[in-house]
């Protein structure tokens, strides 16, 4: 009877509702990651900044982010803003505004990191050469930043991928959730599913995050000087 | 030199980074074809000054023509100017990301919108000069320290400025490297280029110089032919500074 748990996930549309499940992450993620770079660059461009006020409350908010576990951001903005401000969001749209704001808060910091790695003789001997500043920027720092941030933003998305996991708690049906109610549904027919059904579910995650992380290993051999 | 053009008028250059003078009223006019090597202690504003004459540093007061036009103005356009004032810095500029040959190739085309294949070819025949020819599709973290700096020599004068600035290009090489580069410089003087150049290589300035300038304290404080400087210091501070050179 060893392959009967196997058989379940392709009994009637367990696949398919596994891989419905897997979009939603993927949507999930795909949005926050999307965010996080527009506004990570934006934060982390303010954060080169030496206003010293504009430099405190970056500082307060990269903290904040990072000491709060997600889950607890999680059930902040899920049930905190339903119960504090009336807010009806979906359990889809609070992952999303989690995410967005941890993500920004990490991707800011890598941004801020990379443009100040930059040395300072590198703008100057371009403009030791009569290029204008947005001539600077545009083919000596921004390409420089790009290569070393890269590979931090990539190892970043798929962290934020994997960490998708915990909207189960706030009740989005993802990927896990729908293989816990395969395993539910099959508990009493095939009770050795478990280990199968969390296997699929290992195997999909790992074919969202390997070629990014992969991509991430090939840009640094390419870029490393 | 007397009679000669001016190309470079500096009239009493002061600089201050917020914490002292660095520069005191430092005049100085430099004529075409002229090499100027400047000397001095470290930390007297030997950087400095040659900074200023590109536009990297404010001044506080003074002036700075180039072919009589003032350049330290408000209106002045940098940009422009320093296709006219080339300079090499002591640390390995380059930029790591691209090869020799587009390292070279961003200011003729980027700057000067000159035609690829002919600066191409510009490029290739100073490269073939400094030797490094077989180095154009190189990254600069393959090269060693003295063709770093050959490069970035090339990367100045495919400009083709009016006057190069060199602040001590050979201070951070291995010693068996440094004698590839100042055989450059030599090359290049002896072609008639104006330079001015911050060394501690003495031998070199000696060899190199039309006139020897020597800054202490941010202040001119003697200014002569090299025999005469070398031989025959006219001031105290210049004799000093020279005894700390030699081990005798
Ligand atoms: N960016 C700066 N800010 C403040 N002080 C500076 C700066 N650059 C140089 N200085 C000071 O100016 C003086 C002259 O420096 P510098 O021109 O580098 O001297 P040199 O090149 O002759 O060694 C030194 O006392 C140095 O500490
Ligand atoms: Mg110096």
């Amino acid at each position: 009877m060893q392959d009967l748990g196997i058989r379940v996930l392709f009994m009637g549309n367990n696949f398919i509702r596994l891989l419905g499940g897997l979009w939603i992450t993927v949507k999930i993620s795909l949005i926050s990651v999307g965010l996080s770079i527009v506004f990570g660059l934006l934060l982390g461009m303010i954060m080169t900044l030496k206003n010293p006020i504009v430099k405190c409350l970056t500082k307060i908010y990269l903290e904040f982010i990072r000491i709060m576990p997600q889950l607890v951001l999680l059930f902040l903005v899920y049930f905190g803003a339903t119960k504090s401000f009336g807010l009806q969001l979906s359990g889809e749209v609070s992952a999303v505004i989690v995410f967005t704001m941890w993500g920004t808060a990490e991707m800011g910091d890598l941004v801020r990191g990379a443009l100040i790695s930059i040395p300072k003789h590198q703008y100057e001997s371009g403009a030791a050469l009569g290029l204008e500043s947005r001539q600077i920027y545009r083919y000596i720092i921004v390409p420089q930043t790009l290569r070393r941030l890269l590979p931090l933003a990539i190892n970043l998305a798929t962290r934020m991928v994997k960490t998708t996991s915990l909207i189960v708690l706030i009740g989005v049906v993802e990927v896990l959730k729908v293989a816990q109610q395969i395993i539910e549904a099959n508990r009493y027919t095939v009770p050795d599913s478990a280990l199968w059904i969390y296997g699929c579910v290992f195997f999909l995650y790992f074919i969202v995050c390997w070629p990014v992380s992969r991509l991430a290993v090939r840009m640094e051999k390419k870029w490393e000087n | 030199m007397e009679g000669q053009e001016k190309l470079l008028e500096i009239h009493h250059l002061h600089k201050d980074y917020g914490n002292g003078a660095v520069l005191k009223d430092v005049s100085l006019d430099i004529h075409k074809g002229e090499v100027l090597v400047l000397i001095g202690p470290s930390g007297c504003g030997k950087s400095t000054f040659l900074r200023c004459m590109n536009g990297l540093e404010q001044i506080q007061s003074g002036e700075i023509r180039l072919d009589g036009e003032v350049i330290t103005d408000p209106k002045t356009k940098w940009s422009e100017v320093r296709q006219k004032i080339g300079m090499v810095f002591q640390s390995y500029e380059l930029f790591p990301h691209m090869t020799v040959i587009n390292n070279i190739l961003l200011g003729p085309l980027k700057v000067q919108k000159k035609e690829k294949k002919e600066a191409e070819k510009e490029a290739e025949q100073l490269l073939e000069r400094v030797g490094l020819l077989d180095k154009k599709d190189a990254y600069p973290r393959q090269l060693s320290g003295g063709q770093k700096q050959r490069v970035a020599i090339v990367r100045a004068l495919i400009m083709k400025p009016e006057i190069l600035l060199f602040d001590e290009v050979t201070a951070a090489l291995d010693p068996e490297m440094v004698r590839e580069v100042l055989d450059v410089m030599l090359e290049l003087a002896k072609e008639g280029s104006t330079m001015v150049i911050v060394t501690h290589e003495m031998q070199f300035a000696r060899a190199v110089a039309d006139r020897i300038v020597f800054l202490d304290g941010g202040e001119v404080v003697e200014m002569a032919a090299p025999e005469q400087f070398f031989t025959q210091p006219e001031t105290e501070r210049a004799k000093r500074f020279l005894d700390t050179l030699s081990f005798e």
